[in-house]
């Protein structure tokens, strides 16, 4: 493989992040869309927090709401693939750094992510 | 209220909101969560929720046109990631242990700062500093191009600017915001970094700060769906629509009146935290 240069990994992480994020609205446009389906249906009451229901909280959760076309669940979707962008763009980095055989900053990257990975996984527990 | 009518109001709202928080440079999460909280009288944590969610994807849409400029620093970025990104999960953590009144009154602190913040001049040109023997070790330097000045730039105080930076991670994870502010404070002040390389790569760490938190308010029920929804896609048009604006001409009389908008959101913050209505 032929070393990238810092210009090209940079461009490359622009493009990746706007597939992330155009491809995020448009998850959360159509789940809002589906959610928008019955208009009348009233507002809940949000001025006392009582956490969203269980299935919204965790990735297995969603993954089986959008199966079962639930709107709330393909929003949720979206906000998933959102948060996953910046994500993504760490590993595109881990992948730069690498083909630049820049121990240093692969390891920076990878404590990084380390961080993330946990906050994602373990962070609600 | 019907959630028709409930969305169209917090879409219309968000708009506005991402359109103030792109010409201040503020970025729309600043306006969002008192806006949600005073206005519609959401629960502060659905509103930090939400607002996060806007954050990162107003700081990502916003970071493909910095990094097609060049002056943003990968390597500097992603070292001090690790520091906010550290501070963002004692942040999120702090969120489930400090009640509401704190928090709200943390927020209009910052809310005053940051309007502050946004009235210092941007310097063009680069401060000439002397190679740093930590700096070269970690290769936080790079070479920087503007219309009056050319060479290369060297971090200093770097422990400094990582403590500063795990305070921003913080205050971001607690209060659902890409807190710039805090971060430009950090590089421009502290590491003597061009001001226009610190804005910058400033924006590029905001969403992976973000991310170290969302995942915490997700699994906590903090993100709520019918909130999130047209909060994230108003602002998202709100903050493209205001970057448009941006290029086209200078406001200098718009950023004063919204900074004023900030000033008074940020003394009803503290207000309505210390009187407990929050």
């Amino acid at each position: 493989m032929t070393p990238i240069t810092d210009k090209q990994l940079e461009s490359a992480i622009a493009d990746m992040l706007r597939f992330g994020v155009v491809l995020a609205a448009i998850v959360v446009f159509v789940g809002g869309g589906m959610y928008l389906h019955h208009p009348s249906i009233a507002q809940p009451d949000y001025s006392h927090f009582h956490a969203t229901a269980a299935p919204l909280r965790t990735v297995a959760g969603v993954l089986r709401g959008v199966l079962h076309l639930d709107a709330k669940s393909v929003i949720q979707l979206g906000i998933l693939i959102l948060i996953a962008t910046p994500v993504a763009r760490v590993v595109f980095c881990i992948i730069g750094f690498s083909r630049q055989r820049d121990g240093l900053y692969i390891g920076v990257s990878v404590a990084v992510l380390i961080i993330l990975t946990y906050s994602l996984f373990r962070g609600g527990r | 209220m019907n959630i028709l009518e409930f969305t169209s109001l917090l879409f219309g709202m968000s708009i506005l909101a991402g359109l103030l928080g792109a010409l201040t440079g503020l970025g729309g999460g600043v306006v969002i969560v008192p806006a949600l909280v005073l206005l519609f009288k959401v629960d502060i944590r659905y509103a930090i929720g939400a607002s996060l969610v806007s954050v990162i994807a107003t700081s990502s849409g916003a970071a493909v046109a910095y990094v097609r400029e060049g002056l943003s620093n990968i390597r500097i970025g992603m070292f001090l990631e690790v520091a906010t990104t550290a501070g963002a999960l004692l942040g999120a953590y702090l969120t489930t242990k400090v009640s509401g009144h704190w928090i709200a009154i943390v927020f209009g602190i910052v809310l005053l700062y940051s309007a502050y913040a946004s009235f210092t001049k941007e310097p063009e040109g680069l401060s000439t500093f002397r190679p740093n023997l930590l700096a070269t070790r970690l290769k936080l330097n790079g070479s920087y191009t503007d219309s009056i000045a050319q060479g290369r730039y060297y971090a200093q105080n770097m422990p400094l600017g990582f403590g500063i930076m795990f305070g921003a991670g913080t205050l971001s994870g607690l209060l659902g915001i890409g807190s710039g502010a805090v971060k430009v404070l950090a590089m421009d002040h502290a590491m003597k970094l061009p001001f226009k390389v610190s804005t910058t790569t400033s924006n590029f760490m905001i969403g992976v700060t973000a991310a170290a938190s969302a995942g915490i308010y997700l699994f906590r029920g903090y993100i709520d769906p019918g909130i999130a929804m047209p909060v994230m896609l108003g602002v998202l048009v709100g903050s493209l629509v205001g970057a448009r604006i941006l290029v086209r001409s200078r406001v200098t009389s718009l950023k004063v009146l919204f900074s004023l908008v900030i000033v008074a959101l940020g003394v009803e913050m503290i207000y309505s935290g210390l009187r407990g209505r929050i």
